[in-house]
């Protein structure tokens, strides 16, 4: 069905199911309960950043995943999309259709660039190229170009902005025809709110199409050439295939991914700031990835989610948290594990993302999705047939990398 | 010309660091074949090191002493150095005051273990894997060191001032025959510079002058010829390891009073060492410290504002930019041997 | 006029005369062997042909066609095909995989975006990749990992890649080294196989004489980097010439 086979289908509709349910499914919890006010994460401004996360890493995942070649300054397609939308904003209006246009066709052409160069080399070369180039758009956006970004203020929209196509009566934020990003509605029952937020839908639509497109690009040639480069070249070129042009595309299609993700987050708050580009927020999106299970299609879905979730969640608690959820231990015992659990909690969130990151990279280089598959294939020979599940697994254990 | 030299002098400091964090870089790329993006993170620990022992000389006690009061009328209560106690309220306050480089006995154990610790039980498991790998798991390690320094010693930068002779600046040009105040420099930058050389030199004849290093030589050359000759070389690199880990703090310690120690300071570093590294030359131990103290001078230039008001905003990106045209027709480097890396 | 025509190449690597004068005229639809000792330049003329290497004079045609500055990718666009000594193939992926690669460069060329119609709904590609993997007897190996099969499954498979772009020429370097008796046996009667259904013009590179007798109608001996004598393999199994210089070390 739409010309995915049957197990696509199934993973497709999963992830329209999810992400349409996700102001639901992300709040379990009544909403003044102290288990809600932890672990609830179905409000609007996180959902959207899920979504939107979620677009960035599975774009980076069609280079990475399928190529082998590491970026390491992706945030900067990310940073240009985000420029460009609010530039639209200023200058036409705050309907975020142009500016969506606009941010996906800027770090298309920003990717050109970029990509043309960088993948003159490949290996370390590739990632270092490309983590200097974004350094550069940083160091840049911060400096020379600060008519353009605003420097270290931030691009924002102010009132004597032309806005030239803004229509009298119109939202003087973000809105898609007349529609607020803002706009939301709310349905409660029995201590339960659940939040439908134009905002989040609309970039719930842009995930769902982004990942429907990455799954027809892994199942089409482009996509199978795409892993024979992370393969072997060598063969590569000896079959008469130009490997070029092939990484050229899959770079910028993955660098307009990132420009949708950027466009998107300022159609959700319409500023952004040169810090978006600065390398560690590459670094972010590579931990993703890597987290999910890179080269797997539900991975940078999963690796996305569980990040911005438990970032969420591992910032917020403190230790009169701990304290309250480790109450029914005996003092001693309990401030003691407070005290242990302590650093790597709120302020400590990067700590355990940090330690979390270098587990996955050590035990489980094929990340979440790999080691669901493992324990999946684990059940399956106990039952007696080890098949298709088995078969994936050991389809994306990650290869040596091309160099 | 004086405004030359006063650019030349201004890369030098930060030439330094870049040709002592390259180099330790080098050596752990060409010896190991590692590709480690933690190095930033050890120049860091270096300069906390710096911290750390200044930390030390002061931790001190409090004394009451009942025959002054304070403004509520209570005994008056000081806190005293415990080496105050020891060697006398002078020589304590003598010895505070050159805590940055006193810590430099602290950085070289300190050091040596983690890099030991390092080697031994993380990027030893990691020899045989991608380079991708090497690069994501030391990230990773990278992230969780700051980290630890951050939960430890808060956000904010600390202050690490240089002994009160070396504080202060001086008026170079007098001395190189220019009208005064054309080149003030400050005095520790000159130091560090010093420093530095002192450390690249030693690190050099470490490797020229003994077994140890003429074997860590050969390996880089050819890893496995060294290998079939029988030498076991997993355990030199182990100390070669450290002996990185320790130039990047002792790199860092010393660098404490020019920019005051922040846990985000290494990452900041790292990326421009690595593209130093490219620039002279990926397991080049020269082209590492030519291109250190070259990349340092040209942002000096870059900075001048004569250059800035033809092609503004260079200072920000010339690093970068040498980086990628170096890459791109010169893909092994400055000084960087054919066929290294180099495709 | 062969198939492919070298004249006169030289190659040097610093002080060192790789290829010195090298002539060789390659006919249509045979087997040629290039044998010699270890040095011998046999690996750096077989990459000076497949436009790894440029060398310092001389002229290298394909049909007609220069092939000197060309890029691999465009040499086998050309129709030249090259299997290697330890087997080339796509070790991540499929065996079915491996071969459909071959098949879209064929149709394609150097490239093509595909970027949105399947793989699976490519019926002819598919139809022609499985005839292929029938005729080296691998079908029920269709979608096994490349990287999990025997080092002789290997071979075979990366002869189907190579076979099924229907080359002109095929340049094989050593296609037995390291291989167990029974394999090489195999990897023997495969390319007398190919030779008889294909008429595929083929080079190769060998240290095997077994092989080398048993395969081709063509034998040039190369010795420091020139040839040294040409002839059938009668006429090379009595040169005094070759005897000294190489057979004298080997059991025929």
């Amino acid at each position: 069905m739409l010309g995915l086979t049957k197990k696509d289908f199934s993973l497709f509709i999963l992830v329209v199911a999810l992400t349409l349910l996700a102001p639901i499914i992300l709040n379990p919890f009544p909403v003044n309960s102290s288990l809600g006010q932890t672990f609830n994460a179905g409000y609007p401004a996180l959902l959207q950043r899920f979504a939107i996360f979620g677009i960035l890493v599975v774009g980076f995942n069609i280079l990475f995943g399928l190529t082998g070649y590491l970026s390491f300054g992706h945030a900067a397609f990310l940073g240009v999309g985000s420029y460009a939308a609010v530039w639209m904003f200023k200058l036409l209006s705050f309907n975020i259709i142009p500016a969506i246009v606009l941010s996906v066709v800027v770090a298309g052409l920003f990717s050109v660039v970029i990509g043309y160069v960088s993948l003159r080399r490949s290996g370390i070369y590739f990632s270092i190229l490309t983590l200097a180039f974004a350094q550069m758009s940083y160091a840049l956006a911060y400096s020379v170009l600060t008519p353009l970004t605003n420097g270290e203020t931030g691009l924002q929209v102010y009132p004597s902005d032309p806005q030239v196509l803004a229509s009298v009566g119109a939202p003087s934020a973000p809105h898609i025809f007349g529609l607020p990003m803002a706009q939301s509605a709310t349905w409660s029952g029995g201590g339960w709110v659940f939040t439908f937020e134009v905002g989040y839908y609309l970039c719930a639509l842009m995930l769902i199409l982004a990942f429907y497109l990455s799954i027809r690009i892994f199942r089409s040639p482009f996509g199978m050439m795409l892993r024979a480069i992370k393969s072997n070249q060598t063969r590569m070129n000896y079959t008469g295939l130009n490997a070029k042009p092939y990484m050229l595309r899959a770079f910028i299609i993955s660098g307009m991914y990132a420009g949708l993700a950027g466009g998107l987050l300022a159609a959700m708050d319409p500023l952004t700031g040169a810090e978006r580009m600065y390398w560690t927020a590459s670094g972010e999106i590579v931990v993703m990835a890597i987290l999910g299970g890179v080269g797997t299609l539900i991975g940078p879905v999963v690796g996305s989610g569980v990040i911005k979730y438990l970032e969420n969640i591992v910032s917020k608690i403190n230790d009169n948290v701990l304290h309250s959820a480790l109450r029914a231990l005996p003092d001693g015992l309990e401030n003691f594990l407070v005290n242990i659990i302590h650093p790597f909690v709120g302020e400590g969130w990067h700590l355990t993302l940090g330690l979390l990151f270098m587990v996955v990279v050590i035990f489980l280089p094929g990340g979440l999705v790999q080691g669901g598959q493992k324990l999946g294939a684990m059940f399956n020979r106990q039952s007696g047939n080890t098949t298709a599940a088995e078969r994936d697994a050991a389809r994306q254990t990650p290869s040596k990398p091309a160099e | 010309m004086d405004a030359i030299i006063l650019q030349i002098l201004n890369g030098l400091d930060k030439g330094s660091a870049y040709a002592l964090i390259a180099l330790g870089l080098t050596l752990i790329f060409g010896t190991l074949g590692v590709v480690n993006f933690a190095h930033g993170a050890l120049f860091m620990i270096g300069a906390f090191c710096a911290v750390t022992m200044q930390r030390l000389l002061t931790l001190s006690h409090t004394v009451i002493d009942p025959s002054q009061t304070d403004f509520l009328g209570n005994p008056l209560q000081t806190k005293v150095p415990y080496l105050a106690s020891i060697i006398g309220a002078d020589g304590a306050q003598a010895l505070i005051a050159w805590a940055v480089p006193l810590s430099i006995i602290l950085v070289i154990p300190v050091m040596l273990f983690v890099g030991w610790a390092i080697e031994r039980g993380l990027i030893k498991h990691f020899y045989k894997r991608p380079h991708a790998d090497q690069i994501l798991v030391t990230f990773g390690l990278a992230i969780v060191l700051q980290e630890i320094i951050r939960a430890v010693y808060g956000a904010n930068p600390i202050q690490s001032p240089a002994p009160p002779m070396f504080s202060g600046s001086i008026d170079l040009g007098q001395y190189l025959g220019f009208q005064a105040n054309a080149i003030v420099y400050p005095i520790w930058r000159l130091v560090y510079f010093g420093f530095s050389t002192l450390i690249i030199g030693a690190v050099f004849a470490f490797l020229q002058f003994t077994t140890f290093g003429m074997v860590v030589r050969a390996g880089m050359a050819d890893r496995e010829t060294v290998g079939m000759l029988g030498i076991d070389i997993d355990k030199r690199f182990t100390l070669m390891f450290g002996l990185a880990a320790a130039v990047a703090g002792l790199a860092g310690a010393m660098y404490a009073p020019i920019v005051s120690p922040n846990y985000h300071m290494g990452m900041d570093f790292l990326v421009l060492s690595f593209v130093v590294v490219v620039v002279g030359g990926m397991g080049s131990l020269p082209g590492a410290v030519f291109a250190g103290f070259l990349l340092g001078i040209l942002q000096g230039f870059a900075s001048m504002n004569e250059v800035k008001a033809i092609l503004p905003g260079i200072d920000q990106i010339v690093i970068y930019l040498v980086a990628i045209i170096i890459l791109l027709t010169r893909p092994r480097g400055l000084m960087g041997r054919v066929g290294v890396m180099e495709d | 006029m062969g198939i492919l025509e070298v004249k006169g190449i030289n190659k040097r690597f610093g002080g060192l005369q790789a290829l010195g004068d090298v002539n060789l005229s390659i006919v249509e639809n045979t087997v040629h062997a290039i044998i010699g000792p270890n040095g011998a330049g046999k690996s750096t003329l077989l990459n000076v042909l497949v436009g790894k290497l440029i060398p310092d004079s001389g002229s290298v045609m394909f049909d007609n066609q220069s092939v000197l500055g060309r890029k691999p990718f465009e040499i086998a666009q050309m129709g030249i095909s090259r299997v290697f000594q330890t087997p080339e193939i796509f070790a991540d992926l499929s065996v079915m995989e491996n071969v459909l690669i071959p098949c879209f460069a064929k149709r394609d060329g150097s490239f093509r975006m595909h970027a949105i119609e399947p793989v699976r709904h490519e019926r002819e590609i598919a139809r022609q990749a499985e005839a292929m993997l029938d005729e080296v007897n691998m079908l029920s190996k269709a979608d096994v990992i490349a990287s999990s099969l025997s080092r002789g499954d290997k071979r075979r498979l990366e002869m189907a890649m190579c076979l099924v772009q229907e080359p002109r020429l095929m340049l094989l370097d050593e296609p037995t080294a390291g291989m167990a008796r029974a394999d090489t046996e195999n990897t023997i009667a495969l390319l007398k196989d190919i030779r008889t259904k294909r008429g595929i013009t083929m080079v190769i590179i060998e240290h095997d004489m077994q092989v080398v007798f048993s395969l081709a109608d063509r034998i040039t001996v190369m010795a420091q980097g020139t040839p040294l004598v040409e002839g059938s393999p009668d006429q090379i199994k009595v040169d005094p010439k070759v005897r000294e210089a190489y057979l004298g070390e080997t059991q025929v």
